[in-house]
């Protein structure tokens, strides 16, 4: 399962090195966001601090719903979905796989995002070790629950529009443990870091229940009737 | 009778229907349940708006809980039952389930909305503000909103072999998300009450207050279970309709072939002659260009 998973994740990522989709569209984009919440909240450099967590957040969300549709368009050829299911490959090992390769890309879109936030809001981060644990924890819950409904949608008439309408309340709940996570980390809210660390525990609850309904959902959605 | 509705007919006695299948939208037992939800509704809505006394600390604005707190009970066994008919879809593969989970769904939708409306109305004049974000109402709106999504996803693959599969996998995945969200929105400070009515140990209302929040109850659930048979019934028809426009069409398109070889055959023969000879000659051509097309 784990070896297989290596593959597709290995393959996805090979796509993306030699189209640099990612490195050329997104990463752009998540800055032009960061920039645009500026203007947005312009001038008030409180007001701006104090939303900061919860801006990179929504940045990262807006982010993963792109990098989702990246992922699944390469498999939405006309018959590349048989291929998949005839090579052999297990289902789950194809999901985790998936899944590696969307994590991978959102660390680096959020490594970028963090350190664009610390140039253009003069964010500073306090508590790093909480930061990377909040990352890490969010970003497998949002690559595993983002996988699971980009091959749900993936020979869905429409699935543009729907991916965004089903996924971003799924994950109203990473959205909401990050930020106040953050806030902590930040020094932004009230949470204290005690709490922060209740809600990275959230985090890794959301992360695994999503691993887990992926790895038992994909043999089904991957097999025909 | 010309002879390509002669071909209809008989391909229309061919096509398959289970004896107990709905024919039309409602059954003796669901009209008896219509009239039974709307008794109980107009005597509940006499109850809870005119007989029962005005609350002590809400004055009328409280006999609005007499329709918020049925419906947002309605709404959650609702999503509830498209949560449990989902796993059943992929366990037994019927499409009966597939069809509950989405009618369900669909009520759930109503209620929901019924349930929010009502609660801001009611918000407004006794907390100040029609929205507040507390764990309960932030629950409730994630959840309508995941449920929205769950219907949209339907709409979208209406007509796909694997929709039953994809939605059921889909309803599963929504309703993992729901104790998530609710812990993590319950770490917010609330605002909302507690609960008023307990199912054991004393309650903090009674009387004829309460007897209206019971009635109101039964007349929500009867509502719920009145209009998922309906739209159970309605979703099966319009599963059937597709089948049956597709059967009529290669009827037409037989029946035609046959009634083109006929006049060719005997030119003097009148079209609207129904004859057993033809009727089987009609019957032999069905039969042959059948096999040739599952061929």
């Amino acid at each position: 399962m784990l070896a297989d998973a290596w593959i597709i994740a290995a393959k996805d990522l090979r796509i993306e090195w030699r189209s640099r989709v990612a490195f050329n569209q997104l990463a752009p984009f998540a800055l032009v966001v960061l920039v645009l919440f500026a203007f947005a909240l312009d001038s008030q450099q409180t007001v701006l601090a104090e939303a900061t967590p919860g801006l990179l957040w929504i940045t990262i969300l807006l982010a993963l719903v792109l990098c989702v549709q990246r992922t699944f368009v390469t498999e939405g050829a006309p018959g590349l979905a048989d291929q998949l299911r005839l090579s052999g490959l297990d289902p789950a090992g194809i999901f985790l796989g998936k899944t590696l390769g969307v994590f991978v890309q959102l660390v680096a879109l959020e490594i970028l995002t963090f350190v664009g936030a610390a140039i253009l809001y003069s964010t500073e981060f306090g508590s790093v070790g909480l930061m990377i644990c909040t990352a890490v924890a969010a970003s497998v819950g949002l690559a595993a629950s983002g996988s699971l409904y980009g091959a749900l949608l993936l020979g869905v008439r429409g699935r543009e529009t729907l991916l965004p309408l089903l996924l971003l309340p799924v994950v109203a709940p990473v959205l909401i443990g990050a930020t106040s996570a953050f806030q902590a980390a930040l020094g932004t809210g009230d949470v204290t870091l005690d709490q922060a660390w209740r809600w990275v525990g959230l985090l890794t609850a959301f992360a695994v229940a999503y691993l887990l309904a992926g790895v038992f959902a994909f043999g089904p959605l991957l097999e025909d009737t | 009778m010309t002879s390509i509705d002669t071909g209809l007919a008989q391909v229309r006695t061919e096509v398959e229907v289970p004896r107990d299948a709905p024919v039309g939208t409602g059954s003796r037992a669901s009209r008896i349940l219509g009239v039974v939800t709307l008794v109980l509704t107009a005597v509940g809505l006499a109850y809870s708006l005119i007989i029962s006394p005005p609350d002590a600390n809400q004055s009328n604005a409280g006999r609005l809980l007499y329709i918020h707190v049925p419906s947002a009970i309605v709404a959650y066994v609702a999503f509830g039952v498209t949560a449990l008919a989902s796993v059943m879809v992929l366990w037994r593969k019927t499409e009966v389930w597939d069809l509950i989970a989405g009618a369900s769904a669909e009520i759930g939708i109503v209620f929901t909305s019924l349930c929010l409306i009502t609660g801001m109305l009611w918000g407004r004049p006794i907390w100040g503000v029609y929205w507040t974000w507390d764990a309960r109402l932030t629950t409730t709106a994630l959840l309508l909103v995941l449920f929205v999504g769950y219907v949209a996803l339907r709409r979208a693959l209406a007509g796909t072999a694997n929709r039953a599969k994809w939605c059921a996998i889909a309803g599963i995945v929504a309703a993992i998300d729901v104790p998530i969200v609710h812990e993590s929105t319950n770490w917010w400070v609330t605002l909302h009450q507690g609960q008023t009515v307990r199912l054991l140990g004393e309650s903090e209302i009674g009387g004829s207050m309460l007897f209206s929040l019971l009635l109101m109850m039964v007349a929500g659930l009867c509502g719920y279970v009145w209009l998922l048979l309906v739209r159970f019934r309605v979703g099966y028809l319009a599963e059937r309709v597709d089948e049956y426009a597709f059967d009529e069409a290669i009827a037409q398109r037989r029946a035609e072939a046959a009634s083109q070889q006929r006049t060719a055959a005997h030119p003097d023969t009148p079209a609207h002659r129904d004859t057993p000879s033809d009727r089987a000659d009609t019957h032999r051509i069905a039969t042959a260009s059948t096999s040739t097309e599952v061929d």
